[in-house]
């Protein structure tokens, strides 16, 4: 087990650093410029050239690559993770405040996707062939071919514009004081924005777990139990969810990082001020500290992810770590 | 969107590996499917013949269907479909053929989607504007023929230079020794450990948005999932018994090369690029949606639908509804089309 944690550990260290110094240059190597971007077109013409050089030098225009990366490594070292441009705040503060709000509706959406992909791929693989079996498989292969923001616009037009049942956007109410905002008030809008996050990763695990449930179906050992008389409710508890809960956990982790790239959409959507929104500002504004932070918080946060789901294949099957492997073969 | 890859590909794999047995017929339109969109799995809805299934119940028509192949002798298809093969070639003739009309239309209305007619805007689907107006009186079906025509034309460019260099990652990995093989794998897991749209947003920054921006960063971004599935083919047909064999007979390397593994090896490149089409479509049009794609004056479906979010509380539904399904609609087809293209390619599949 400590082998174990020390290797990931170092993985997770070499790929942020590996991240960290991509972005950077990505970054960097993007034409806009910052003082441009920050200061306005109607500011940069009444902004005197000392003030501009001034600017660019807060700024870092004109610093090497390598000296800039340094002193940003040092600092973030120090804990120190820069200033966001666009939010005039501690990136740091910013990556905090909004993954935290980000995080309810991704944990929702997550979660949510994983019950329902699995229920609908049990009993689409119970009964296969069926007409239920069809129109479950049809509407995952359409709901997969469907770009997520334009599930969230329709949802939007029909739910919030037409039916008027949920909020047309943000985290909570307009003109309302943050203080006297209810927890039934957030949630009422986060419900929507999570619905259609979680139809993002639901149809894959759904379709992966038909797939898996047919093959226990076809299997010797179903072809028993059912000649000792066991019903199918009966089969599916006793051997289908077993059989299923490793690679749909597999799964389940893996669709972590489609979720997050969903939730930059759905976020955009529904106007959701939330991590992916803030990722978006940062790009169109030219911000590369904070585009650097939130790349590198996506990045621990999938990789997050992926080591619980190995963590949590050794607790469940402990063939697992007899193998000395980490992951599924 | 539920989309991955390589881990159905890894899986398709090994599927088709360990079942030698009378579902081997069943399971290679499975593993068609199963590398496309969210995997699916698109089997005809019952490979048995009529009248073998005495229960309703499908488990037992399964095994049903396992009891009447096992007694055929393997070579035989257990049912008789005359001109299977023929058919599916010619429904992918049919969906390329409707895709290359959607291209070549897109371009010849290209002019006449950007034209403003401010007396009919806003208007809703009648027959003289089947999709409605937008609020510059633009009609939107030729509007959205245009950005179909350009997201495919994108997609195209994006998908086969995300092939080319799947190929050469594979070629690296497969041949390039250990290290060759750990440097490669690690770029793999680099490149798939940032969020796609993340890694997107990125690139296309970096390069200055617009569609050279986003071209790009697709191009960049969807190679390492394909190249993941050409590195295990290479690998695999590197370790083949029949490959030892014909070089223990004395064929010569560039005779093996050519008339063994490009055969067993190309069509899995280039269903790996068809398959990669919807994707990289799907991403392109995120993108633009967000902001970081195609610029505004284009007619891009990203940019109808952005545009579009503005008339929503105004009820005008047609402009983001209409677009969007047919957006969808061609994804789905593509994908069907590398489903297609896979199935025949399949050597698997030949005796279907």
């Amino acid at each position: 087990m400590g082998r174990f944690a020390l290797r990931e550990l170092a993985r997770f260290a070499l790929l942020l650093f590996a991240v960290s110094l991509a972005t950077f240059a990505l970054v960097s190597l993007s034409p806009i410029d910052p003082v441009q971007a920050n200061v306005g077109q109607q500011a940069l013409v009444g902004v005197s050239a000392e003030k501009r050089a001034q600017l660019a030098a807060h700024w870092g225009v004109g610093v090497p690559l390598w000296e800039r990366y340094v002193s940003w490594l040092g600092g973030v070292l120090h804990g120190d993770w820069g200033t966001s441009l666009r939010f005039n705040a501690p990136v740091a503060q910013v990556v905090g405040e909004r993954f935290a709000r980000s995080f309810a509706l991704m944990a929702t959406a997550w979660a949510l996707s994983g019950v329902l992909g699995l229920a609908l791929g049990m009993v689409s693989g119970a009964r296969v062939g069926s007409t239920l079996d069809n129109v479950i498989r049809r509407c995952c292969i359409v709901l997969s071919a469907t770009p997520a923001f334009w599930v969230g616009i329709v949802a939007l037009m029909v739910f919030s514009v037409w039916l008027g049942w949920f909020p047309l956007g943000f985290s909570t109410p307009i003109g309302v004081d943050p203080a006297s905002v209810t927890v039934l008030d957030r949630v009422r809008h986060m419900v929507l924005p999570a619905l259609v996050l979680s139809l993002t990763s639901m149809p894959s695990i759904a379709l992966h777990t038909r797939e898996k449930v047919v093959d226990v179906m076809a299997s010797d050992y179903v072809r028993f139990a059912r000649a000792r008389g066991e019903s199918t409710t009966e089969i599916l508890r006793r051997h289908g969810v077993r059989n299923v809960v490793l690679p749909a956990l597999t799964l389940q982790f893996a669709s972590i990082g489609e979720i997050f790239g969903g939730s930059v959409l759905v976020e955009q959507v529904f106007s959701y001020p939330g991590l992916g929104q803030a990722a978006i500002t940062a790009g169109l504004g030219g911000d590369a500290p904070l585009l650097v932070g939130i790349a590198l918080a996506s990045v621990a946060f999938v990789f997050g992810g992926n080591m619980l789901a190995n963590v949590l294949y050794r607790v469940i099957d402990p063939r697992v770590a007899q193998r000395g492997g980490y992951g599924l073969e | 969107m539920g989309l991955s890859n390589a881990r159905c590909g890894a899986e398709a794999r090994s599927d088709t590996q360990a079942c030698p047995d009378a579902r081997t017929q069943s399971r290679t339109e499975e593993h068609a499917a199963a590398v496309g969109l969210g995997c699916a799995p698109d089997r005809p809805d019952a490979p048995v013949p009529a009248g073998t299934s005495p229960h309703p119940d499908a488990l037992a028509r399964a095994n049903a269907a396992k009891g009447d192949a096992a007694r055929t002798p393997l070579h035989v298809p257990s049912t008789q479909r005359g001109g299977n093969r023929r058919a599916v070639l010619a429904t992918l003739i049919v969906a390329g053929l409707l895709l290359i009309l959607v291209v070549v239309a897109g371009r010849l209305v290209w002019d006449a989607a950007c034209v403003t007619d401010f007396s009919a805007k806003n208007l809703a689907p009648s027959l003289a504007h089947p999709f409605g107006t937008d609020q510059m009186g633009r009609d939107m079906l030729l509007r959205t023929l245009a950005g179909l025509s350009t997201s495919l034309f994108v997609g195209a460019l994006a998908a086969a230079a995300s092939g080319v260099l799947a190929l050469a990652f594979a070629l690296i990995a497969a041949f390039g020794g250990r290290v060759g093989d750990a440097v490669v794998s690690w770029l793999i897991d680099f490149v798939m450990s940032i969020p796609h749209i993340v890694l997107l947003l990125l690139i296309s920054c970096a390069l200055g948005r617009g569609a050279f921006g986003v071209t790009v960063g697709l191009m960049l971004t969807h190679w390492p999932s394909l190249a993941r599935v050409l590195r295990a083919e290479l690998l695999q047909l590197k370790s083949a018994p029949w490959l030892a064999a014909t070089e223990a007979l004395g064929v010569s390397r560039i005779r093996i090369a050519l008339t063994h593994v490009v055969p067993a090896f190309v069509p899995q490149l280039v269903v790996g690029v068809v398959l990669a089409f919807p994707h990289v479509i799907l991403h392109e049009s995120s993108l633009t949606f967000l902001g970081f794609g195609l610029s505004l004056d284009e007619p891009a479906l990203g940019v109808i639908l952005a545009e579009a979010m503005g008339f929503l509380t105004a009820g005008m539904w047609w402009q983001a509804l209409l677009p969007g399904a047919v957006l969808a609609a061609c994804v789905l087809l593509l994908d069907h089309v590398g489903g297609l293209l896979r199935a025949l390619s399949s050597s698997h599949a030949v005796q279907e």
